[in-house]
């Protein structure tokens, strides 16, 4: 087991170096010069830009502006903003805990919602529950996700005055709990179907028969045995959807006004902002690698036939 | 039915977690109003992370802007039609040609930190913002003074002195500019963001200073919660007349214009600057008398490029093509009003502004336009290409000025879409724009001159048309050494003339601002350069 995870965690150093690089050249291949930007409409002043790139070092060779920025990368330093002159770090830990609490509370409600609504239906399989919540998600999984943001901001915020429109305070539990069910709605719609789909497959299965047999009762039956055996492919994707969570949520950011992570990205890419984008994609890839890393030893505690060496 | 039922739990669950939390806003609201009509009150404004640091000089954008001209006073400002008032300033006198200004400062004044204002601290501050060293994306703003040269040459080139030779102090409250040539209209640029003083403290660390500027205007910057809001309170000791009558403003960051709009309607936030293009058809009846049209210093224009096919095309196709396209129709329509047809190439509220300037050349007559267009012997491979980004909101009208275009004059008409401002930019400066492409002026000052001169004359560098005619050059170059305001305006104007002969662009129509405010504030007015007046706020 510790092999294992110590082979995985070196397995992660020439990805993410890859993946940096990767972005990094998209990133000098676009068209647009964040310096010549500054200037917007106006002609800029060519002496002024050619200083600032010579003071950024963004007149150097693109290998040499990788190394240098690799090099800064394995020191802490994320590098500076280009127009706004702050530390990639800062623009990134200010970003973080609000992307942090929205991804948290949306994935509570993936989780926590999502398995109950699948077991429930699983379990009374081609039932009227199972009918009804068959067209929750059906309805959930169609409807794109800025339409169900708007409604409910427009009814919940605006109209009725429940909650707050938007998030203006990200610290606000409260403020957050409508985005955190628009981003939630369709992972919960797929999380559902996947346990409805597990727990009415595992349901007929031998080890329900033997636990029934040797008198357990139901609840535990269900419990011990077949949720544990059906949560399997619901783990992998819960795993894989908490990543898509925290960079997915650019659209629900937008909506609700929340300065998290996926707009820094977004804005970042819009002005150029090289370090910014890297620095943020490269920190979303390494979440996305310890959560798969999570997942993968999740299986063994879920299963023990599942054995890492 | 039991799955139904514990549904149903769930649901009311939601609904009491929802009703809690309104609760908790509601008791925030009353709060404010309880304090009502008084001078306490804080006034929240819609706005954004500012792009750069928060530096005078290094301020090119809204959001900065809204911080930086609240908390500095400029040493003059403008009113609705263009005409200069004193705001920091006791007098900006020219001498007999131009060449040399006088600024007399208020006395009284003070920085948010204690210490007085000096004509020094504007020396310094300017010398600084000039300096190639100190990367200010204005700084050629200060290339008019007279040893501009020497603190920022051109490129390759070292800098040779630390001070700008042409500033001088004469006393305390007094300092002389010396222009390098005569500028009848020097005092109009010193409107602009970076002519401001910067205090002594500054110097020592300009980085923190950009993250907690000291100004002396009429509020003083209290915090700045990155991608939340910038909180700024009334300055107790303001010497200026324009004293807030509230006692500070919340610029609330926001990621998009719909965001804020929602808010405002919840009166989550008291001033909106400008309503999301989605809710324009929408925004007067929810607002009612709450909502604010008024025009903006603001043109957009289509311009066509001389490198290319349009290069020796006979400028009566071009006014022809202006003939041809239906702005009152547009502008109400799938603008929503959010402009108003152009009929000059500055816009009504620039000093040095003509009525109808245009003749009927930006009058909708499809015949007429026919004819031109075949006069001037047609449109080059009977196609239009017009060019813009697509992250600007212009597809709808682009797609509109075409589609008048293929009717009216049964030529092709495509648009060559950009995917960002960026993009755009560079087409524009490596001249491989197609045919046209999208122009947008703002005033940098109110001021004839500041919509032609930047745009027009061959040797402008935001001339992306290279549009090039001697003409209108020399009656540039003419207005630009009168010795007298009204000389070089009326030499503009007579500029105008000669372009809407030679059309170097065709104008379409004149921005609008279309704000609202919140049932919690009054007296809402906005500038020509579509910010709101804030410190005339008053809070309920």
């Amino acid at each position: 087991m510790g092999r294992y995870v110590v082979r995985r965690l070196l397995q992660m150093i020439p990805v993410f170096i890859g993946a940096t690089f990767i972005i990094f050249m998209m990133m000098y291949a676009l068209p647009g010069d964040p310096i010549r930007a500054l200037w917007g409409e106006r002609a800029p002043d060519e002496a002024q830009m050619a200083a600032m790139k010579a003071d950024l070092g963004l007149d150097q060779p693109i290998l040499k502006q990788y190394w240098d920025y690799l090099t800064g990368l394995v020191q802490g330093d994320f590098g500076t903003q280009i127009a706004s002159r702050r530390e990639v770090i800062d623009v990134i830990t200010d970003a973080l805990p609000a992307t942090v609490r929205l991804t948290l509370l949306a994935f509570l409600f993936t989780a926590c919602i999502g398995i109950a609504m699948g077991l429930a239906a699983g379990l009374r399989a081609g039932g009227k529950t199972d009918r009804v919540i068959l067209f929750i998600t059906l309805l959930l999984t169609s409807v794109p996700v800025f339409v169900i943001g708007y409604l409910y901001q427009t009814y919940f915020g605006v109209r009725w005055g429940w909650v707050s429109p938007n998030v203006q305070d990200s610290e606000n539990w409260g403020q957050l709990l409508l985005p955190a069910i628009v981003l939630a709605s369709l992972s919960l719609a797929y999380v559902a179907r996947l346990t409805r789909t597990s727990v009415a497959e595992n349901r007929r299965s031998d080890y329900m028969r033997t636990a029934r047999a040797k008198g357990l009762s139901p609840s535990r039956a269900v419990r011990v045995h077949l949720l544990r055996n059906s949560m399997i492919p619901v783990i992998t994707f819960l795993g894989v959807d908490l990543g898509n969570l925290f960079a997915g949520a650019i659209v629900t950011e937008g909506i609700f006004n929340i300065h998290g992570i996926g707009r820094a990205v977004y804005t970042a890419l819009n002005s150029r902002e090289g370090a910014t984008v890297v620095g943020i994609v490269s920190f979303i890839i390494l979440i996305y690698l310890v959560v798969t890393l999570i997942v993968d030893l999740l299986y063994a505690v879920l299963d023990p036939r599942i054995r890492y060496a | 039915m039991r799955g139904a039922r514990s549904a149903k739990w769930v649901a009311s669950a939601i609904v009491v977690a929802f009703a809690a939390t309104a609760c908790g806003s509601d008791g925030d609201d009353s709060g404010g109003d309880a304090s009502g009509g008084d001078s306490a009150g804080i006034v929240r404004v819609d706005g954004g992370e500012p792009q750069n640091p928060l530096i005078p000089s290094d301020t090119t954008e809204q959001y900065g802007a809204l911080v930086m001209d609240n908390v500095f006073s400029k040493l003059l400002d403008f009113d609705d039609e263009g005409e200069i008032y004193m705001v920091a300033a006791e007098s900006v006198e020219p001498n007999e040609d131009a060449s040399v200004w006088t600024v007399k400062l208020k006395e009284g004044w003070t920085f948010h930190d204690g210490t007085d204002v000096t004509a020094q601290h504007y020396v310094n501050a300017w010398n600084w913002a000039a300096h190639i060293d100190n990367n200010q994306s204005t700084s050629f703003w200060f290339a008019d003074i007279a040893g501009y040269a020497d603190v920022h040459p051109e490129e390759g080139e070292e800098p040779t002195a630390e001070e700008m030779s042409g500033l001088s102090v004469v006393d305390d409250l007094t300092f002389e500019i010396e222009l390098t040539n005569p500028v009848s209209y020097f005092d109009y640029k010193l409107g602009y963001t970076p002519f401001t003083p910067l205090p002594d403290s500054f110097y020592d660390d300009p980085e923190a200073f950009s993250q907690a500027p000291i100004g002396q205007g009429p509020y003083a910057f209290e915090e700045w919660n990155h991608n939340e809001s910038i909180k700024l309170r009334t300055y107790e000791d303001y010497a200026g007349e324009n004293k807030p009558v509230n006692g500070g403003v919340d610029i609330i960051a926001y990621t998009g214009l719909d965001a804020a709009y929602q808010d405002l309607l919840s009166d989550n936030l008291d001033v909106i600057r400008q309503v999301d293009p989605k809710d324009l058809p929408v925004y007067e009846t929810d607002l009612g008398d709450r909502a604010v049209t008024q025009p903006y210093n603001g043109i957009q224009t289509i311009v066509p490029v001389k490198y290319g096919d349009w290069g020796d095309v006979d400028p009566k196709v071009l006014q022809g093509l202006s003939m041809a396209i239906d702005r009152e129709t547009i502008t109400s329509t799938v603008l929503n009003g959010s402009r108003t047809p152009a009929d000059s190439f500055a816009p009504p509220g620039v000093l040095g502004y003509q009525e109808g300037a245009s003749g009927d050349i930006t009058t909708y007559d499809p015949e007429r336009a026919r004819e031109l267009v075949e006069e001037g012997g047609g449109v080059p491979n009977n196609e239009v290409v017009v060019q813009f980004n697509a992250d600007g909101g212009h597809q709808e009208w682009v797609d509109a000025v075409c589609n008048n275009l293929i009717a009216n004059l049964d030529i092709e008409c495509r648009s060559d879409v950009k995917p960002d401002f960026d993009t755009d930019l560079e087409a524009r400066d490596a001249n491989e724009v197609e045919g046209f492409y999208r122009g947008g002026w703002l005033a940098d000052y109110p001021l004839n001159v500041n919509f032609m001169s930047e745009l027009y004359h061959s040797r402008a560098s935001t001339n992306y048309g290279r549009f090039d005619n001697e003409e209108v050059d020399q009656l540039f170059d003419e207005g630009n050494q009168a010795a007298s305001l009204e000389e070089t305006v009326a030499a503009y104007q007579e500029a105008e003339q000669v372009l809407w002969e030679t059309m170097p662009a065709i104008p379409l129509w004149f921005q609008n601002i279309n704000a609202g405010y919140s049932n919690n504030v009054e007296n809402v007015s906005f500038d020509t350069s579509g910010q709101p007046l804030l410190t005339e706020i008053t809070v309920k």
